[in-house]
């Protein structure tokens, strides 16, 4: 029959188009709102979901994935006297990986022992190059640098971030990202741990050392020693 | 683990039936055999005609500065199997002039001319041989290792100015509008009206005009595009018209030319990879498996067994979400607005949430690396991926199928609309959906498997009428087969790393050249990488499956109706972002 594959094709459609109430009816007794509550946006992009699928940006938002990525920022740990800890040592491997180049880095050396400062004296990102690729909170040594989720930063002129707005608190952090900032919390009091381990070792050894003469006062002797200790 | 497959092309002696003009590439790390310039035209036609490589999908050149340029080709058998490497050398003095090969194979039309227009390699022979990406009245071929762009600060990536003192600057400021470009002499933008224009409707003209039965009609040539809804993009087709019958093509592209080429030999290996993401914006998972398979090759390292199966479902559902999108955006090509796009569009979106929550973006993925991937899948997101692979694809697809497929408007305007048959498909070089469509069961996760693609069960689609309908219903088809492959993959995935390698921002490459393809979701993408052992790249090359594909436009379009012009190129399913790069 000529037309039956329209029909077909129409009868889709129609369903599509009931669904969205039928789904409505179905929310409604069992009392739960459908729209402008995230139970009711994190089934309209699960598998069910069936009629409408549109989520209401603004009123409504998608839920973002944890591992969502948007522009980087720097960490930093808030100190009991109110002081800023900043992780970041300048070491510079964000702006070595980073594949556009929209990092910059100022290190400075300490005036009196020409040392390098660790905490970066500037740390410009230029927003309107960065691609968003992720590298840089990627390949960080220090867990010092982390993507962001705000993606809402649309403005009329160029987006230049200096260190103080690019600077957010480890706490900010932890929300975004709960899962990665326990596993890194995790990797981090385990070197601790070890190292606090180790230092109690050698700490050990040597006053075992200390306690017990030594049976020979060779140089070598000792050498051996501390390499067994270390 | 697997490890890479051998470059084995050693089974053809080209040596032995050339002797004096053809030698074995020596160069450590490099494969495939040298031509002499003279004997190029001979030698193809007997690698075309008597060892059967009939489809040539690569023809690039290389700068080798300061002594000599070369012109790689890669030809493969449609038949499957590995493909044979031949290169030309020629000093670089000007003019670098090597025969062309448009006679033997159609489809090097437009890859020579980007070769001419980026890199100033000349083929004799060649009928049309202009600017292709650059605009015409650009001075100089911005892949020499001389040239330099407007924006130039050093030759490699990082740049010294960014740590330890780096003192901000915008680059705009440093070099302000108007300075940034080298025009040639006596050359004045405002004045300037484009000779390849000209040149471009010249090489229309050459149809002639005939009035037939003593009534006269004029030919009018229309410019469709570059900002027209239906191209995707911008891409510009001028055609010549003899009443509503196609008579004259030609594709003028590079509207959204940006040297990806340039940019990848000016970054390190590591920083090209999300640069892949912005090839084809609808497949990253695919572009990061070429480069990925073709920085590996070189590297000679072995991927992770997970990540092998990781990459391979990352890819099929992008091309799943490729498929969908070219449905419903062909749909609105064809009149049926919004809604088989919107219904598409869904799909696309569960499958987009899944890469975000592993990669973290949902377009631009950067999710491989060398020797495996960034992250891992964990049980949630696998769970997602089932949910979608088992219970809400097929469905849908079943849906889209009964939707669309037997409606009576749609096929009566899609049905019999000639495309393109085998023959010359594999002539102009044409790969992907278009090509199985027209007969030819060429599918390179067959033909030449990369990746752990031999270990799965599928079919290769394939429908043999090469018109719309075809073209419209392998999608469909294969949307079931990657079905089919994810079903085996998400079964078989193993436990264990999902990176052969540290994570390290610099990757060692030792000096050498390797051709990494996959059969993404448009045709064969792939990649051209030549390392000198140094950080950054010495020559890095896409070969992009929309640009070498849009190379036989000109001879499907040629005879029929204007209005299947927007239908005939929908079915490419350009994008130009590859298109152009």
């Amino acid at each position: 029959m000529y037309g039956k594959g329209i029909l077909k094709g129409l009868g889709v459609t129609a369903k599509r188009f009931w669904e969205t109430y039928t789904e409505d009816l179905a929310w409604l007794l069992r009392g739960k709102k459908r729209y402008y509550t995230e139970e009711g946006v994190r089934h309209r992009s699960s598998k069910d979901q069936k009629g409408i699928f549109t989520v209401q940006y603004p009123e409504e938002r998608l839920i973002l994935p944890e591992e969502a990525r948007y522009l980087p920022f720097l960490v930093y740990n808030e100190l009991a006297d109110g002081k800023r800890e900043i992780l970041c040592t300048s070491c510079g491997i964000c702006a070595k990986v980073c594949p556009p180049q929209c990092i910059w880095i100022v290190r400075s050396n300490d005036p009196t022992t020409g040392r390098p400062i660790p905490e970066p004296t500037e740390f410009f990102i230029d927003a309107d190059i960065c691609m968003n690729c992720g590298y840089c909170a990627e390949y960080c040594p220090f867990d010092a640098i982390k993507m962001d989720h705000d993606f809402e930063i649309a403005s009329y002129g160029r987006n230049v971030y200096n260190m103080e707005q690019l600077l957010k608190s480890s706490e900010y952090y932890k929300s975004i990202r709960p899962q990665n900032y326990a596993r890194e919390e995790a990797a981090r009091k385990a070197e601790e741990e070890a190292k606090k381990a180790k230092a109690a070792a050698k700490a050990a050894a040597e006053a075992a050392a200390k306690a017990a003469p030594p049976p020979a006062e060779s140089p070598a002797a000792s050498a051996a020693d501390t390499q067994v200790n270390s | 683990m697997t490890t890479p497959a051998p470059a084995s092309t050693s089974t053809i002696d080209l040596v032995a039936r050339f002797p004096g003009v053809v030698q074995a590439d020596a160069r450590p790390g490099y494969s495939g055999f040298i031509v002499e310039k003279d004997s190029l035209v001979e030698v193809a036609t007997a690698i075309r005609d008597e060892f059967g490589f009939d489809l040539m999908t690569a023809v690039t050149g290389v700068d080798y500065a300061p002594d000599k340029m070369e012109v790689v080709y890669h030809a493969y058998r449609t038949t499957g199997g590995p493909g044979l490497v031949f290169k030309v050398q020629v000093p670089r003095v000007d003019p670098v002039e090597v025969p062309s090969l448009i006679h033997l194979w159609p489809g090097v039309d437009l890859q020579e001319r980007e070769a001419w227009d980026l890199l100033g390699i000349k083929f004799n022979g060649h009928p049309d041989l202009r600017r292709i990406l650059m605009w015409e009245g650009f001075e100089g071929h911005p892949l020499r290792k001389d040239w330099k762009e407007g924006f130039y600060e050093e030759d490699t990536k990082p740049f010294k100015s960014r740590w330890p003192d780096g003192q901000f600057y915008m680059a705009e400021d440093k070099n302000p509008f108007k300075d940034n470009l080298t025009f040639p002499q006596n050359f004045d933008p405002e004045k300037w009206i484009p000779e390849g224009d000209a040149l471009l409707y010249g090489a229309l003209a050459r149809y002639t005009v005939k009035s037939e039965e003593g009534i006269s009609t004029d030919r009018i040539v229309i410019n469709m595009g570059p900002h027209h809804p239906s191209t995707h993009g911008v891409f510009r087709a001028v055609m010549t018209l003899d009443g509503e019958t196609i008579v004259g093509l030609k594709p003028v592209l590079g509207y959204l030319h940006r040297n990806h080429d340039k940019i990848g030999e000016r970054n390190t290996y590591l920083q090209n990879m999300p640069f892949t993401d912005r090839l084809d914006y609808f497949n990253s998972m695919t572009n990061n498996f070429g480069y990925a398979l073709a920085v590996e090759k070189l590297m000679k390292i072995p991927v992770a067994e997970r990540a092998e199966y990781i990459r391979v479902i990352v890819s099929e559902l992008s091309r799943i979400q490729n498929h969908l999108i070219f449905i419903g955006t062909t749909l609105n090509d064809l009149g049926a607005m919004y809604t088989p796009s919107l219904y598409t569009f869904e799909e696309r979106e569960l499958i987009l949430d899944v890469f975000e929550a592993i990669s973290g973006a949902r377009m631009m993925c950067n999710y491989f690396r060398f020797g495996g991937v960034v992250r891992d899948i964990e049980e949630a997101e696998m769970n997602k991926i089932k949910d979608l692979v088992y219970e809400r694809i097929p469905p849908k697809t079943d849906e889209l199928d009964r939707m669309l497929s037997e409606n009576e408007v749609l096929v009566s305007r899609m049905k019999g609309i000639r495309m393109i048959n085998a023959e010359d498909a594999i002539a102009y070089s044409v790969t992907g959906p278009v090509l199985r469509a027209a007969g030819v069961p060429y599918d390179i996760r067959r033909a030449d498997p990369y990746g752990i693609y031999d270990r799965f069960d599928f079919d290769v689609a394939v429908r043999y009428n090469g018109d719309l309908m075809d073209n419209y219903l392998i999608r469909i088809d294969e949307i079931r087969q990657s079905l089919r492959i994810l079903d085996q993959a998400i079964k078989q995935i193993p436990q264990g790393p999902i990176n052969s390698q540290k994570p390290q921002y610099q990757v060692r490459v030792p000096a050498g050249e390797a051709y990494g393809r996959v059969e993404s979701p448009k045709g064969e993408l792939g990649y051209y990488v030549v390392s000198n052992g140094k950080p950054n790249p010495w020559r890095y090359h896409v070969r992009p499956a929309s640009f070498v594909n849009v190379t036989s436009l000109e001879k499907i379009c040629v005879g029929t109706k204007i209005a299947d012009f927007v239908v005939l190129l929908a079915m490419f399913d350009m994008v130009m972002g590859e298109c152009d790069r």
